[in-house]
């Protein structure tokens, strides 16, 4: 390597470090403000301190971490689940029984895709609170099953499925439901690994709606709970940085879970 | 006539598999965006409401906040954005590299802060913004600034912050879209370029970023959609307010607090709504003309 080519290099490998220590500096911060004392934490100690264990029994005592973290649980769960199912059904309908009219209905789908979630928010509430499910799981999810996202990444992913096997399958008696499960599904896998990262992400982590439909503390999510504490007069940062690295482990266990196939997944889509 | 039943089949069959999406989004879509788009032409204040025309778009033009959220909404979208989607795509260049060493540490590391819980890191980033946070502790060890900044109390830094944050967590995210699009890259077309002694950031304006155009209109679509709803951070950082004195405001947060803060009116929240569609609709329409534009000749 010549000079020149040597000095670019070590100027991609400065810039790529100073990148992914701005990336992981807050998470460090986080895991050592959960050990430091609130006054620590808001001037700035960067050092490990021995205050865990108070944290997290403040937290829990402040919180009804158990029954938090299950209505997150359920919400996320319940939620993801339906939604790669829905979403993927239709994605692959759109992709492998073409006909006009729904080319232009998802064509139209694509259009709504610019509709930001603030002008359905206030029509959805009130449709909400006439099916008498506010401040139900149910009503959180529900809006969200159908994403016109995930149709289409599905619907991009599933021109690379082979038509071979599916025509194979048919000639092999099998219906069309039945090639989905047992022939789509498992062949399928990375692209619904990458989609499982992005819907359960959006789902953990939703705050607006959920903000909105839950009004009473023991139907609240951890997002819900933990943020509320950010806003007192005073807030105890040790005690919250407990809360958030707890609302973080869930996301950051199912990316590593599935980070090999989540860039599989997302190469399959962009093809 | 086995012909026309295979199709006729075909013709069910695509219908069972797209129905309940369709289904869903019908009843949680399409109906309240027709709701709130007859909404938008009524006044009045709880479930009290008549046909007022366009008071509610005359209103806009004479209501301070509204303007001030707009305003805000622009900023944070014409400057957020643009930084985001580049240093996105360096990234993305950079370790699309296959001699570099360290790659997969890089690319997780750099995409680790959106998988972070919204909570987690609004709650970071405001301890570390803290007056006597660790930033401003930071800076002032190598001789950056001379005092401490009130990064959350002051308007211009309020928005700083809120920027840095969203580009600190979306930035990785673009990256893997970027990334993914790079590997279907055939690799041949870099080497014949190099031969012939293309520089380095010449293949990357001219071979890589066009051939990227159709994932980098996505992200940017989906990126405008996000920063012009932009909700979830405002609230967070400043408890609610959109301070301070309405300088972190927007259009999302004005139209909770329309809804759910002050004597709820459905039909001026449901104006203001439109305002956000009106503003995606022409954004994404210039992104895609301009793509279209740039195409190069054959």
């Amino acid at each position: 390597m010549n000079a020149p080519a040597l000095i670019r290099r070590a100027i991609v490998y400065l810039l790529l470090s100073i990148a992914a220590f701005v990336s992981v500096f807050p998470f460090y911060w986080m895991i050592v403000g959960a050990t430091n004392r609130s006054a620590d934490v808001v001037t700035g100690k960067a050092t490990f301190g021995d205050f865990l264990p108070t944290n997290i029994a403040t937290f829990f005592a402040t919180v009804d971490v158990p029954r938090v973290f299950w209505n997150s649980a359920l919400i996320a769960v319940v939620g993801s689940v339906l939604t790669l199912l829905i979403s993927s059904l239709a994605g692959y309908g759109f992709e492998m029984f073409r006909s006009r009219f729904r080319e232009r209905i998802f064509a139209f789908l694509l259009l709504l895709l610019s509709i930001p979630f603030a002008a359905l928010m206030v029509p959805l509430f009130v449709m909400i609170s006439a099916m008498h499910i506010t401040n139900t799981w149910m009503a959180v999810i529900l809006p969200g099953i159908a994403s016109i996202f995930i149709i289409f990444y599905f619907r991009q992913a599933t021109k690379a499925f082979p038509s071979e096997l599916r025509d194979a399958a048919r000639v092999d008696g099998l219906k069309e439901w039945q090639i989905f499960i047992f022939i789509y599904l498992p062949v399928m896998r990375s692209t619904y690994a990458a989609a499982t990262i992005i819907v359960f992400m959006a789902n953990w982590n939703n705050y607006l709606w959920p903000l909105i439909v839950l009004n009473t503390p023991e139907n609240k999510t951890v997002t819900l709970v933990v943020s509320a504490l950010t806003s007192a007069y005073t807030p105890d940062y040790g005690m919250i940085l407990v809360g958030t690295v707890l609302a973080t482990l869930p996301t950051l266990v199912i990316f590593f879970l599935l980070q090999r196939q989540f860039v599989q997944g997302l190469l399959g889509s962009v093809k | 006539m086995a012909q026309a039943r295979l199709g006729r089949s075909e013709q069910i069959n695509g219908w069972l598999f797209v129905a309940p999406a369709l289904i869903l989004l019908g009843l949680f879509m399409i109906y309240p965006i027709i709701w709130s788009l007859w909404m938008s032409f009524q006044v009045g204040k709880g479930m009290n409401f008549s046909f007022g025309g366009f008071t509610n778009i005359v209103r806009l033009t004479k209501d301070p906040v509204f303007i001030r959220a707009l305003v805000n909404t622009c900023i944070f979208f014409f400057v957020q954005v643009p930084i985001m989607i580049l240093l996105a795509l360096v990234f993305a260049n950079a370790l699309n590299d296959p001699t570099l060493r360290l790659r997969g540490l890089f690319r997780t590391a750099i995409f680790l802060p959106c998988v972070t819980s919204l909570i987690a890191y609004s709650t970071l980033f405001k301890s570390m913004f803290a007056t006597d946070g660790v930033i401003n502790k930071a800076l002032l060890a190598v001789h950056i600034i001379g005092s401490p900044i009130a990064w959350l109390a002051d308007p211009f830094w309020a928005k700083v912050v809120i920027i840095l944050a969203i580009t600190w967590r979306w930035t990785g995210y673009n990256m893997v879209f970027y990334l993914a699009a790079m590997q279907n890259i055939d690799r041949s077309i870099y080497e014949a370029a190099r031969i012939d002694g293309v520089p380095a950031w010449a293949r990357f304006r001219y071979l890589t970023i066009p051939m990227l155009k159709p994932v980098i209109l996505f992200t940017t679509v989906i990126s405008t959609i996000g920063t012009l709803q932009l909700f979830d951070e405002v609230y967070n950082f400043t408890a609610g307010t959109g301070g301070p004195s309405d300088s972190t405001v927007t259009l999302s947060l004005y139209i909770y607090n329309l809804t759910f803060k002050f004597m709820p009116s459905f039909g001026y929240s449901a104006t203001v709504s439109w305002v956000i569609v009106v503003m995606v609709g022409i954004l994404s329409f210039l992104q895609f003309v301009i793509a279209r534009d740039r195409k190069p000749a054959k």
